[in-house]
């Protein structure tokens, strides 16, 4: 049995932990006395519960994607509808639990990073939500991809501050909030997005998310009265994988599948596949699984997914992949964009260019796992990524004659 | 609970240093410069020129992709060193390269991933060879620190940790424990670069350091003129100054007279150590 919970100081088998400067740690140690203070505290529980039903639309359906099981004939395909969640995607459900602990913590000012928008969003919206000022930092190559987030946020009232540095992706927007964290930590709390960074973030990212796979559970439960089979989810920091897979994890016949971006190529810097192409590494605070050069220079990625653009991978993935309880498999740009449109003529549903990936591995693997329960993690919608879908499907913006 | 005593015999090249300054009633000018920037040939020259300046142990960043406890002048010069090539085994190289002509300490200020990529025991050993006399981790916490403080201890390098004013008297007691050579205050809340105005929050913070520790204490982050390293002078025992030399290196990297420009900078510092101590 895998018994997944980090140490006293952080770490998930060798990796996590708490490596920043001095500075930053007595901080650090402030938020997880708050932290564990407020998950043991009926009254906020309460509170996020009632703000995950009745504000961000909990519980999210778990969808029998009918026609698309019955198309590639072999497995039964279930999608997690995190995209139906407000704003769109699972990080609303962090957002909430960290907005209601700094409240708790008495700090008036958010700081959050954005890679493809989503986490800006969601951090934005709560912020509106509690009064709380709000900056997002967001490297400027993600502002060009993700411009509708961009207004969105804006439009929420926080101000957005684009990244010129590195690669100006998210990379650089999470050193940046660190920065800003670093100089503003009495007044500010950092509502990092993702489940990676020093303790506790990502015990604390996993907890608020692991409503998705806790809520799974049940349904499957109910709908099948056995739990799936395999189940899929998309990993960039890994967040939504987290919050699906935990409470899978002592079910050790479900197979759980991470699936990391694998870009446009094997070599370094055409993909974020870190597991793959990388190796033990200190990035941001943790230690986790980094593709880096043989200098130990953060190496640049890439995909066409801004949300799995990102050097790193939280480092609790790293440890159910050294224990073998999860396995992470890598989908290319194409893939994701061709699953995307499966997808969206299949079942009317426009996937994040984030959870495609999930759906083109589970797409790859259904046709030979007839009797087989599949659920994928759809964990954001696809509004965001409609320039960039446009861009990729060329033959779509041509206007056929029967159009005119 | 400090590891290592200050006295003059033996100790470090760090130690040692500390303990002249004690005994001549100075206080110590400590120059931070990125190793490589601009380019990996020029580094011994400058810090040549920050010696003949004044300077009394050099600190040599290692450039880092990722560099997120520094400010904008730091994080170019970052850049530009690893545009040039710079790497960890060539930090090593230009220190054996100072070490031929200097007997200043040098101190390696640098982020985990590049030693860890490296190699712990194998940085340790080479780093000794070219020279090195300690290491300060940016990112690399106490409570992290198990490993790696033993194994520069067996090869003699100081280990300099950070203390800060969000340092809890527990954790400064930690990081005295940890340290050898000299503990590194950081004078405020922030990434490094030149501030107008020092910090309030130096005096409790080396007050609190004192009661926890016998080692000398050296101030850094914001401090920049030689008004606010005579105030620094009054308090600590050396005063570090990155950013400011490293704006004299980016605005005048095409000159020849960038020497003399940085030698004269560090005299100024010095000039105003000196009064602050008088």
């Amino acid at each position: 049995m895998i018994v997944s919970q980090p140490d006293q100081k952080g770490h998930y088998g060798p990796y996590g932990g708490r490596f920043v400067p001095e500075v930053l740690m007595s901080p650090l140690e402030e938020l997880e006395k708050a932290y564990e203070e407020a998950r043991h505290d009926q009254a906020f529980l309460a509170e996020l519960d009632d703000l995950l039903a009745n504000y961000a639309g909990r519980p999210t359906p778990l969808y029998h994607a009918r026609r698309l099981s019955e198309t590639l004939g072999g497995a039964k395909l279930y999608l997690k509808r995190e995209d139906l969640l407000h704003t769109g995607a699972h990080k609303i459900n962090n957002a909430l639990g960290q907005a209601l602990l700094a409240r708790r913590m008495g700090k008036k000012r958010i700081i959050a990073e954005t890679g493809a928008g989503q986490h800006g969003v969601a951090t934005a919206t709560v912020c509106a939500l509690f009064g709380l000022d709000c900056v997002v930092y967001m490297g400027t190559e993600d502002m060009r991809r993700q411009q509708l987030n961009v207004f969105r946020m804006r439009l929420l009232g926080a101000k957005v501050v684009g990244v010129d540095a590195g690669s100006r992706t998210l990379k650089d927007a999470i050193s940046e909030a660190m920065r800003d964290w670093v100089t503003n930590v009495s007044t500010t709390h950092y509502l990092l997005g993702s489940a990676l960074g020093a303790h506790p973030y990502p015990l604390m990212v996993r907890d608020f998310q692991t409503v998705i796979g806790r809520e799974t559970h049940r349904q499957v439960l109910e709908c099948e009265g056995r739990l799936p089979d395999v189940i899929f989810a998309c990993v960039g920091g890994g967040s939504n994988a987290i919050g699906m897979f935990h409470p899978f994890l002592q079910d050790s016949r479900v197979r759980l599948i991470g699936v990391e971006a694998g870009g446009r190529g094997e070599a370094l810097g055409e993909h974020a596949a870190r597991f793959s192409g990388g190796r033990p590494g200190v990035l941001h605070g943790c230690l986790s699984y980094l593709l880096q050069n043989d200098d130990g220079q953060v190496a640049l990625t890439h995909s066409v997914s801004a949300g799995l653009d990102y050097a790193s991978v939280g480092p609790e993935h790293a440890h159910l992949r050294d224990k073998g309880r999860a396995e992470y498999v890598r989908a290319s740009d194409q893939e994701a964009i061709d699953a995307a449109q499966v997808l969206s003529r299949m079942e009317g549903i426009i996937p994040a260019l984030e959870s495609a990936h999930a759906v083109a591995e589970a797409i790859a693997c259904a046709p030979e796992a007839a009797g087989q329960i599949f659920i994928i993690n759809l964990s954001g919608r696809g509004d965001k990524d409609t320039d960039i879908y446009r861009e990729h499907i060329p033959e779509l913006n041509r206007d056929a004659d029967e159009d005119r | 609970m400090s590891s290592i005593a200050t006295g003059t015999q033996g100790g470090s090249r760090i130690s040692r240093l500390f303990a002249q300054l004690r005994a001549d009633g100075r206080r110590g000018l400590i120059a931070y410069i990125t190793a490589g920037d601009p380019c990996p040939d020029r580094t011994p020259a400058l810090v040549a020129a920050l010696e003949h300046g004044g300077a009394d142990l050099i600190e040599l960043g290692v450039p880092f992709s990722d560099p997120i406890a520094d400010g904008p002048v730091i994080q170019r010069a970052s850049e530009r060193a690893l545009r040039a090539g710079t790497t960890l085994p060539s930090v090593l190289g230009i220190a054996a390269r100072i070490r031929a002509q200097s007997n200043i300490p040098l101190l390696l200020f640098t982020y985990l991933n590049p030693v860890m990529r490296y190699g712990l025991e194998a940085l340790a050993r080479d780093a000794v060879r070219h020279g090195i006399d300690g290491c300060l981790l940016t990112d690399l916490s106490v409570e992290e620190a198990d490993a790696y403080v033993p194994v520069m201890r067996k090869q003699n390098l100081d280990t300099v940790f950070l203390a800060a004013p969000t340092s809890t008297p527990r954790r400064l007691e930690l990081v005295s424990r940890y340290s050898s050579g000299f503990v590194y205050l950081v004078s405020r809340m922030g990434v490094t670069g030149e501030r107008s105005s020092l910090s309030e929050a130096v005096e409790p913070l080396v007050r609190a350091m004192r009661a926890a520790t016998d080692l000398p204490l050296a101030v850094g982050f914001g401090i920049s003129t030689p008004d606010q390293a005579a105030q620094i002078g009054r308090l600590a025992d050396a005063v570090v100054v990155g950013s400011a030399f490293v704006r004299t290196i980016e605005q005048n990297m095409d000159r020849p007279a960038l020497e003399a420009q940085l030698e004269a900078q560090a005299r100024a510092l010095k000039d105003g150590l000196r009064k602050g101590a008088a």
